[in-house]
């Protein structure tokens, strides 16, 4: 078969590793900080604006960007169009790292880190967010039981830990055999476990804000924001796909996939396609275009996230020329990631005015370190991972495209 | 992935039965304000923004000493928010008002947590570490807590205060009604106690309302013809009377339906006993099935189905 996974086995400790390395320990330091002096001593928090680039970034817009993971297993196992299947493993790695440093993220910003437990002896079925909480806690074990196979593949019948760890090869190697087993006849329940649960709280984080009309600025307070949040998931997740399979396939010299990243971003056409008509017309219904001319700063950003980040990037994949050219894709699915990413920040953060206390916030020098930091985190970690994990599929360079 | 046929159906079949069974019993919100909640009016035209209630609320709830005296009225000229380490403050406005002598007369506004009748904060709480008590208290219980602060994001009123300078065990802080003094048998909060021209007053609920309604037929030129708190988000325990427009004294203008009712709502008609996503469930596990034979379905065996 086309796609077997292999581990790239590429020299890790290049100099752009170095970097991120760096951008990892500035960011710990800052995280010891806020362990030690609050949250308040690291950040810009305040009673009026409780939360900031943290959720907006870490969080929000966190789980939006790993919605590749569930939008491509839709696509090669419950569709069955398993000529996408090469790059259902890297979506997947995406987003199990992706939800992860939501996990970690959380732990920075909210106050009493060691009770994060405690919701689920705790439950109020009337939030929103121990919705989110609920289901975010089910996929991250659902992605992590996804990605055993990778591992098994890679070393099933090869476990050979060193000195006193030596005892516990057998043991592995028994795990390993068990879930080689079993997994195979099962997944089924996982894979389309992780659609149900994305699609709950990919839509409730738009609900997060519907118990704040008189905070969040009216171009997007609406009804429908769980209904945006979930179709624009919907629409990012094989941009995304193509994103950063671009950019691997480039850092690690490989064969762009063209053949397959292609056909993703024609259903693209179709999935932003619907998210820009519900957002649009959301606009006309609620009559809310008054705003688009008043020149703040909030309105600025919206038409920026709808022009930049949604229609320029529709109208581009029209194209034939774009479709068929690989910088032209990229340069158009980058446009649709920053587009959704900007929806996030706005929501949480730019559109987020609360009328009477001071409402000024700008991220500190702490928060965009801490959050610099996870990202190299999570961009290590992928490199360190597709290097000795049966991660991508595509061939070397020679093969040309 | 083999994917028994009998199986799908199994769930298909549940799916479907469940799917009917729940959808009849999607009910509309109702509130879960108390009937019979204790509240204060607090009447503006009588404060005299002496600061009494600031320093009997912190004496009540031991909160740390300020940095000025309560005596010290020049902080009036700086407008001030609850904090958390000040669960009410009053702040001076001047509406506009002449007296005889040409001289602007200020309306003084003592903040603190409303106890909306429906908290939006309660709502919120991910843990359910904030209750609406029976005493319409909106009570904080720290052993549930864990610093989401989603409450001070859904607080239409701004009112809950973080302690981020505290790294390990901060706090959500605001008014607690005197919790305890007000669950004992005559007992009062502080702030109401101490009050010498009776700007505040406790008691039912109900009872104010009526009081408030009084005074303001009975003095129309004394009064705007509203009572903050009356409707705002559905009602609070907390309620105002005053002589100017509230939107002049740094009110602000809320909707009458209570916060919780849009987000409950849209939660409740979409996962009550988890309809929809057993529905999802099954219907993607219908489509799984359908396409099981589309190209092929193991990775490892190499049929090459996919080229």
């Amino acid at each position: 078969m086309s796609h077997q996974a292999y581990p790239l086995r590429a020299k890790l400790w290049t100099p752009g590793v170095l970097v991120l390395s760096a951008l990892m320990a500035i960011g710990a330091v800052i995280i010891v900080a806020r362990f030690i002096g609050g949250i308040g001593y690291v950040s810009n928090l305040s009673t009026a604006r409780p939360w900031g680039l943290w959720i907006g970034v870490d969080v929000a817009s966190g789980v939006a960007l790993a919605a590749g993971g569930f939008t491509t297993a839709f696509l090669a196992h419950i569709l069955g169009r398993h000529t996408y299947e090469p790059v259902v493993r890297p979506a997947l790695l995406t987003a199990m790292l992706g939800y992860t440093f939501v996990v970690l993220g959380l732990m920075v910003d909210i106050g009493r880190s060691w009770a994060i437990w405690k919701p689920m002896f705790n439950w109020n079925t009337n939030s929103v967010l121990f919705e989110v909480a609920m289901c975010v806690m089910f996929y991250v074990t659902v992605l992590y039981i996804e990605f055993i196979p990778a591992v098994v593949e890679q070393f099933k019948g090869k476990v050979n830990l060193p000195g006193l760890l030596g005892k516990l090869n057998a043991p592995s190697e028994f795990l390993m055999g068990l879930a080689d087993r079993i997994l195979g006849k099962i997944m089924w329940v996982f894979i389309i476990a992780g659609v149900v649960l994305s699609c709950m709280h990919q839509s409730s984080l738009g609900s997060l804000m519907l118990i704040a009309p008189t905070k969040l600025h009216p171009l997007w307070y609406t009804p429908m924001l769980p209904l945006l949040f979930l179709t624009s998931a919907i629409a990012v997740g094989y941009p995304m796909v193509v994103f950063e399979a671009t950019i691997a396939t480039t850092s690690m010299k490989l064969d762009s996939e063209m053949k397959v990243l292609a056909p993703l971003t024609r259903i693209t056409i179709l999935l932003l396609g619907l998210y820009m008509s519900l957002k649009i017309g959301d606009m006309v219904i609620r009559g809310t275009y008054v705003y688009l001319l008043d020149g703040t700063a909030q309105t600025n950003s919206f038409l920026i996230e709808l022009g930049l980040g949604v229609i320029l990037p529709w109208l581009l994949l029209l194209s034939k020329k774009v479709q068929t050219s690989r910088r032209g894709l990229f340069i158009t699915c980058t446009l649709i990631v920053l587009g959704v990413l900007l929806n996030r920040i706005n929501v949480f953060i730019v559109g987020y005015k609360p009328p009477l206390g001071d409402s000024s916030y700008f991220p500190a020098i702490g928060e965009i370190l801490v959050t610099v930091g996870l990202i190299a985190a999570l961009m290590f970690l992928y490199r360190f991972i597709i290097t000795y994990l049966p991660v991508f599929s595509a061939p070397g360079k020679e093969v040309s495209s | 992935m083999e994917l028994s046929r009998r199986n799908f159906f199994k769930i298909l079949g549940v799916t479907g039965a469940s799917v009917v069974a729940v959808k009849g019993k999607a009910r509309a919100w109702e509130s879960k304000a108390p009937p019979d909640p204790f509240g204060c009016l607090v009447d503006l035209t009588r404060c005299i923004g002496c600061r009494k209630c600031e320093q009997a609320c912190n004496d009540v709830n031991a909160l740390p000493k300020p940095d000025r005296s309560f005596d010290d009225l020049t902080i009036l000229d700086t407008k001030r928010r609850p904090d958390e380490k000040t669960f009410t403050i009053v702040n001076r406005y001047y509406p506009g008002k002449i007296d005889e002598r040409d001289q602007l007369i200020p309306t003084f506004v003592k903040i603190q947590c409303m106890h909306c009748q429906d908290p939006a904060c309660v709502s919120a709480c991910i843990a359910g570490a904030l209750t609406k008590k029976e005493n319409g208290t909106v009570h904080y219980n720290v052993s549930k807590c864990i610093g989401c602060r989603y409450c001070m994001v859904a607080c239409p009123f701004e009112i809950p205060a973080y302690e981020y300078f505290n790294p390990i065990t901060p706090k959500v802080m605001k008014c607690t009604f005197c919790f305890d003094r007000i669950s004992k048998e005559g007992g009062q909060p502080g702030c109401a106690t101490i009050c010498p021209v009776e700007a505040i007053t406790f008691g039912k609920r109900n009872t104010l309302l009526k009081l408030a309604k009084k005074r303001i037929k009975e003095n129309p030129a004394d009064y705007i013809d509203q009572i903050y708190g009356e409707n705002e988000v559905g009602g609070t325990s907390w309620m105002y009377i005053s002589g100017v427009p509230f939107e002049k004294i740094g009110f602000n203008k809320l909707p009458s339906e209570p916060m919780p009712k849009l987000s409950e709502t849209v939660q409740h008609s979409l996962f009550s006993y988890l309809w929809s996503p057993i529905a999802l469930y099954g219907i993607l596990g219908g489509i799984m099935w359908a396409f099981r034979n589309n190209g092929d379905n193991t990775e490892i065996e190499n049929n090459g189905g996919a080229r």
